[in-house]
């Protein structure tokens, strides 16, 4: 009993205080920005072996709750505006997103109206028949309550209207594009950074979200990523901030798919 | 020596002061090594209960703090307007949970009705008809049932079940169906298991005397030995029951979790525990307070099942 109490008396003193001189940056928030952010902090630590980064998912919510409270030095939330809870908060725009509505790679359709998308996801519309498809039910697929994907599809997308309750509810983008992958009468929505070839992306108003159109602004539906920090950051938070926006930081937010902000 | 001893003797046992008035002048060195043993063994035991209170506390504070972060909220709406309201949009403040009710009723009561079929004959066979080498084999195979991680199973419902009923049946994929003939197969260990031990507690005299009436062995089997290990039997769905309640993992995945009153086994639902996984990452104030309450509801019926449960059992004990 005693050596049992001694020993995790120990273990906790061991484990609690493996403190060196390594700086620790904390990031939490957007599960969209998380692996961008992962794949950035391990870049960087190879430049920087002093400085160590925790990336924590968790959503934009999380993301601004931690910076407000310190409990992380940076959060990430990828909202098209900020909401009030993040009032006094430093915020930079470090990449763009854009949001595609996807349906399976053989549905006849290949792009839609902003209205007919309104109609679908507001359940009006439920067969694909009604804007020139097949005679099929309409099986929509969406992400829960909270998500910033979602909250973005709203503020671009479906502005007042509302999501049909019947609408399968997925709580990942993996799991919606699984959804839509496996069944030919589905329709959601994902970032455009995660298409694969079993889905299509469709064109909106006649705009294909090419890469090259996301660029020039002519695909619209695009929300950006913020990074939070309260008051003036550290320096090493500075400096892992400076590296994202650097061409090597933009490349790699390029290459996986990412739209960079700085030219 | 004495004070030492005597000491030890009233925070111990009564036998060990009882040993001491008796033998006060005679200490050998056997004596003094046994009272030390003695000690020790108390000390232990003090630990040991420490640990096992400690238990208890754990869920204390887990119920207490699911009250405190959950009823301000069903306060505020009403119990009425929480559990009997189907609207469910926290972002409007919209706050009813009957839907999820309904959902995780209706999938439990499907799982209980593909697993019991099943599960009733695994174990009347692996009891009654099987050779004990067999019954050692198939048994831990049937628990290991139960070792699978639910993603798995929620995947295999995903790659394999959603195209089957789609195809064959209809509807998206995700379902009523689907969810409770995973949910089925994850309790099937559970049942199987406690209705093999309950069966073969059947006195070995019963069933002689049966069939030396001139019962056959399925007359025997339905007539006698079910009914007398019906409690167990009972039991072992009963937790079964919970714990198709509790599970999460796999029901997000193959359930749909459409907040709707379903109209058939082909709808979307969404369950209780669900609800709370779903949306847990992003809630805040008003929103996270709910999902806490949902938890209240998922606490308060896992209890009454457990309750339910042991009931059930100590009645087959007495009997």
């Amino acid at each position: 009993m005693f050596k049992l109490v001694v020993g995790m008396l120990l273990s906790t003193i061991i484990f609690g205080c493996a403190k060196s001189n390594v700086e620790t940056i904390n990031i939490a928030g957007s599960t969209a920005f998380q692996p961008f952010a992962e794949k950035l902090a391990e870049e960087f630590m190879v430049s920087h072996p002093e400085i160590r980064i925790n990336v924590q998912g968790g959503g934009s919510a999380v993301g601004i709750q931690a910076a407000q409270t310190g409990v992380a030095q940076i959060g990430m939330a990828d909202v098209v505006t900020l909401p009030k809870e993040a009032e006094g908060l430093k915020s930079i725009v470090v990449a763009k997103d854009a949001i595609v509505v996807i349906v399976h790679s053989t549905n006849k359709i290949d792009g839609l109206s902003l209205q007919q998308i309104q109609g679908i996801f507001s359940g009006k519309l439920n067969n694909w028949g009604q804007v020139g498809g097949e005679n099929k039910k309409i099986t929509l697929v969406s992400r829960e309550e909270g998500s910033g994907t979602r909250d973005s599809f709203r503020d671009l997308l479906l502005k007042d209207t509302h999501l049909a309750p019947n609408a399968l509810i997925q709580n990942s983008t993996g799991a919606v594009r699984l959804m839509v992958e496996t069944d030919s009468t589905a329709i959601g929505y994902i970032t455009h950074g995660v298409l694969s070839p079993e889905v299509k992306a469709l064109k909106i108003d006649g705009v294909n979200p090419s890469p090259r159109n996301i660029r020039k602004g002519k695909y619209n539906v695009v929300r950006p990523i913020f990074l939070l920090t309260k008051g003036e950051p550290k320096e090493s938070v500075k400096e892992f901030i400076n590296f994202i926006l650097s061409p090597q930081g933009q490349k790699i937010i390029a290459d996986n798919g990412l739209l960079t902000v700085v030219k | 020596m004495e004070l030492v001893l005597a000491k030890v003797g009233n925070g111990g046992r009564n036998d060990a002061r009882g040993y001491l008035s008796h033998r006060n002048d005679t200490y050998t060195a056997n004596n003094q090594e046994h009272l030390r043993m003695k000690s020790r063994e108390n000390l232990i035991q003090f630990g040991l209960l420490i640990i096992a209170l400690s238990t208890i506390v754990i869920l204390l504070l887990i119920a207490l703090f699911i009250l405190k972060e959950g009823l301000p909220i069903i306060l505020r709406v009403g119990i009425k307007g929480f559990i009997c309201s189907t609207h469910w949009s926290p972002q409007q403040g919209q706050f009813g949970i009957l839907a999820m009710i309904i959902g995780t009723a209706w999938i439990t009561a499907g799982a209980i009705l593909v697993s019991l079929p099943l599960s009733l004959s695994c174990a009347i066979y692996l009891s009654e008809f099987s050779t004990p080498k067999v019954r050692g084999t198939l048994k831990p195979i049937i628990e290991l049932l139960a070792g699978i991680p639910s993603v798995v199973y929620g995947f295999m419902g995903m790659v394999i079940l959603f195209p089957l009923i789609r195809n064959y049946l209809g509807g998206a994929g995700p379902s009523i169906l689907t969810a409770s003939v995973i949910l089925g197969i994850m309790i099937l260990p559970t049942i199987t298991s406690i209705a093999i031990d309950s069966l073969q507690a059947v006195p070995h005299s019963y069933r002689e005397g049966s069939l030396s009436l001139g019962a056959t062995r399925w007359q025997t089997i339905r007539m006698v030995i079910l009914p007398a290990a019906k409690t167990g039997i009972l039991s072992g769905i009963i937790l079964g029951i919970g714990r198709a309640v509790g599970e999460t993992m796999a029901v997000i995945m193959i359930a749909g979790n459409s907040v709707i009153i379903p109209k058939s086994l082909l709808d979307p639902v969404r369950t209780l525990t669900a609800n709370i996984a779903l949306e847990m990452n992003y809630a805040t104030g008003d929103h996270r307070q709910a999902l806490f309450a949902t938890g209240i509801v998922l606490f308060i019926t896992i209890i009454i099942l457990n309750i339910i449960a042991h009931t059930i059992a100590r009645g087959g004990v007495e009997k």
